[in-house]
């Protein structure tokens, strides 16, 4: 095989992790959207408080302390325990399902019924509060995000690939990091599982009947307040293993809220009501985007990762404004 | 306890128990439009309990106070002989009381198995953990929940289209599929609005023959809204008729048909 096939053939892999990768944080806005018709900006910078929350809870570090020093004189910053990651994670999932009640309770309540430019922009305030809270609770520095994620480079894919080379002296074996193998591990499984859920539990045929209508959801029984809870700390558990992931890449710091804006061309081409829409939808933008790099890349100067899923996107917006899976928009005159 | 022996037996002989529903002087306002005034009627258990009027006379008003949709200003609603708060529809619902609505509400998305099934939902106990780590027991449950769903797309003969999505369906078996849904959660009253709007006459004579049969077979007490006269005579036992927000008329169909406030109300509007 010619090793620019190899080649090829890796920065495809590599484009398929991402991709999965990038279908998760998608999933994120498409539960809450479909349920609720709000899209939450908030989604990126709720990835980021959950981690900040996950990093803080393992080391112990006492919530507010800067605050609490500043107002009552005193010096203290950790309880003096570190948490297992497990239970942490654990710890972080309650917290993230307090936040999904507050916001239901304390905002969308309130915001029933309203324009979805008005629900946008309280996801705008509500993502900058979020982020105010998480800097106080936790403080501003770069934290590591140490859950015992695997870093590094697959010897064991590099040694077993290498015969694809056919003694090929340039090629040995595919490079994969192998974080982002076990990211794509959890995230597979993550999606299944949401898939899971919606399509075959008592919960997730709820939420599938609200996403659909709201008077029919009422009157077979089911609460929109419980759902729309629901729906938010499902998406706070999405967030929660993204802000992992994400942080175990590069550091708990502010840019982790930003892998919001990559999930927006994944929207945008998957539409923003569809699961599969949103898997598949990240499978093309992950793999779209490397084999682009990849191949014209040089050509055009390098870093074209950095809008080229939104160029993409915008193509097909113009063909296909619905996303791949919405249905046809036909207007009625 | 209700005394078993407050009833009264129909000409087709049905016995027609106590009282489950009684709306005691329920008024109800939007702004300054009155469209429930003052009024006061009851629904027996195993009756086919009608509302009639004409268009804007406040009978969807009525059932959307019954199913929680609508809160009254004024007045008591008392089911199974205690006064019911206020509560949410989805509340109402737990408590037994279906209904399908005069503009069809189904989840366009799903199928029609679905659809059905969603009106399971109240009758299914596991919690979320217990399906996730107890997968025998929810999937017992679901079965038993599938079995209902299944025998009642039997019963309204809509086998054919269990597996459609609900979207591409024409208006009349929506209809029946809504109807579906709200039997599925085998109600202790079911409320309909109006079945029969829109339909053509052989797509009446099933409904007719379908709401005749839950009546008779699962002994379901129904309360339904219909526009046209005549159905109404040969579906209901009792017959409310409204008109402008007030009580009119109020007994079984051959009194009500001999009511004269009740042929003035009718005269006075045109039929469609
Ligand atoms: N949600 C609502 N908001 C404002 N007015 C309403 C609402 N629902 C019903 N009405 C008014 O109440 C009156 C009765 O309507 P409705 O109960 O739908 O009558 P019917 O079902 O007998 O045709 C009408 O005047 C209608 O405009
Ligand atoms: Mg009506």
């Amino acid at each position: 095989m010619p090793t620019d096939l190899l080649y090829g053939a890796e920065v495809l892999l590599n484009g398929l992790m991402a991709g999965v990768l990038y279908a998760l944080v998608a999933l994120g806005f498409v539960l809450i959207y479909k349920a609720s018709g709000i899209f939450n900006y908030a989604q990126g910078v709720m990835a980021l408080f959950a981690a900040l929350t996950l990093v803080g809870i393992m080391e112990g570090q006492i919530p507010f302390s800067h605050l609490i020093n500043a107002t009552f004189g005193t010096n203290i910053h950790h309880f003096g325990w570190h948490v297992p990651a497990f239970a942490a994670i654990f710890l972080t999932m309650i917290v993230m399902v307090g936040f999904a009640i507050l916001v239901q309770r304390l905002i969308f309540r309130h915001l029933v019924g309203q324009e979805p430019i008005i629900l946008f922009m309280a996801t705008i305030g509500l993502a900058y509060f979020l982020e105010g809270v998480g800097d106080l609770m936790w403080g501003s520095e770069i934290k590591k995000m140490a859950v015992g994620l695997p870093q590094g480079g697959s010897l064991w894919v590099e040694e077993n690939t290498q015969w694809l080379g056919f003694g090929n002296e340039d090629f040995y074996g595919f490079f994969l990091d192998k974080l982002d193998m076990v990211a794509t591990v959890i995230a597979i499984v993550l999606v299944l599982a949401l898939v899971a859920f919606s399509q075959y539990t008592k919960q997730g045929r709820a939420m599938r009947a609200v996403a659909d209508d709201h008077q029919a959801a009422l009157s077979v029984g089911v609460s929109l307040n419980y759902i729309w809870i629901l729906v938010w700390s499902v998406a706070g558990f999405v967030a929660l293993v993204a802000g992992i992931i994400w942080g175990a890449k590069s550091g708990v710091q502010f840019s982790l809220s930003l892998i919001a804006l990559k999930a927006l061309p994944v929207l945008m081409l998957g539409g923003f009501t569809s699961i599969p829409g949103a898997i598949v939808g990240g499978l093309i933008i992950g793999v779209g985007e490397k084999l682009f790099e990849f191949s014209f890349g040089p050509m055009l100067g390098g870093a074209t990762e950095n809008w080229f899923a939104y160029v993409l996107a915008l193509i097909f917006l113009v063909f296909r404004p619905q996303g791949l899976f919405g249905e046809k928009i036909i207007e009625r005159v | 306890m209700l005394d078993q022996t407050d009833g009264y037996m129909t000409a087709d002989g049905r016995q027609i128990g106590p009282v489950v529903m009684e709306m005691r002087n329920i008024t109800l306002r939007f702004g300054g439009v009155e469209a429930i005034k003052d009024i006061s009627f009851d629904i027996r258990e195993g009756e086919v309990r009608a509302i009639i009027g004409p268009n804007g006379a406040g009978k969807s008003s009525m059932l959307n106070v019954i199913s929680g949709f609508y809160v009254p200003q004024e007045g008591q609603v008392i089911y199974k002989g205690a006064p019911r708060p206020a509560m949410k529809p989805y509340q109402v619902a737990r408590q037994g009381i279906a209904r399908t609505f005069q503009n069809i509400a189904l989840f366009e998305g799903m199928s029609v198995l679905d659809n059905v099934m969603t009106g399971r939902l109240t009758h299914m106990k596991t919690g979320m953990f217990a399906q996730a780590f107890w997968k025998g027991k929810a999937e017992r449950e679901e079965t038993e929940n599938r079995e209902v769903a299944e025998k009642i797309i039997d019963f309204l003969e809509i086998q054919a289209i269990r597996k459609t999505p609900v979207s591409r369906l024409p208006y009349g078996l929506k209809k029946r599929v809504e109807l579906a849904r709200a039997l599925a959660a085998e109600p202790e009253l079911l409320l309909l609005d109006e079945p029969m709007a829109g339909m053509n006459v052989e797509e009446k004579e099933d409904m007719s023959r379908f709401i005749l049969s839950m009546n008779d077979e699962f002994g379901t007490t129904i309360a339904l809204i219909e526009h046209d006269m005549g159905v109404v005579m040969d579906l209901s036992d009792r017959v409310v008729v409204m008109d402008y927000g007030k009580k009119i008329g109020d007994g079984t169909p051959d009194e009500v048909r001999n009511n004269q406030a009740v042929i003035d109300a009718y005269l006075g509007v045109a039929h469609d």
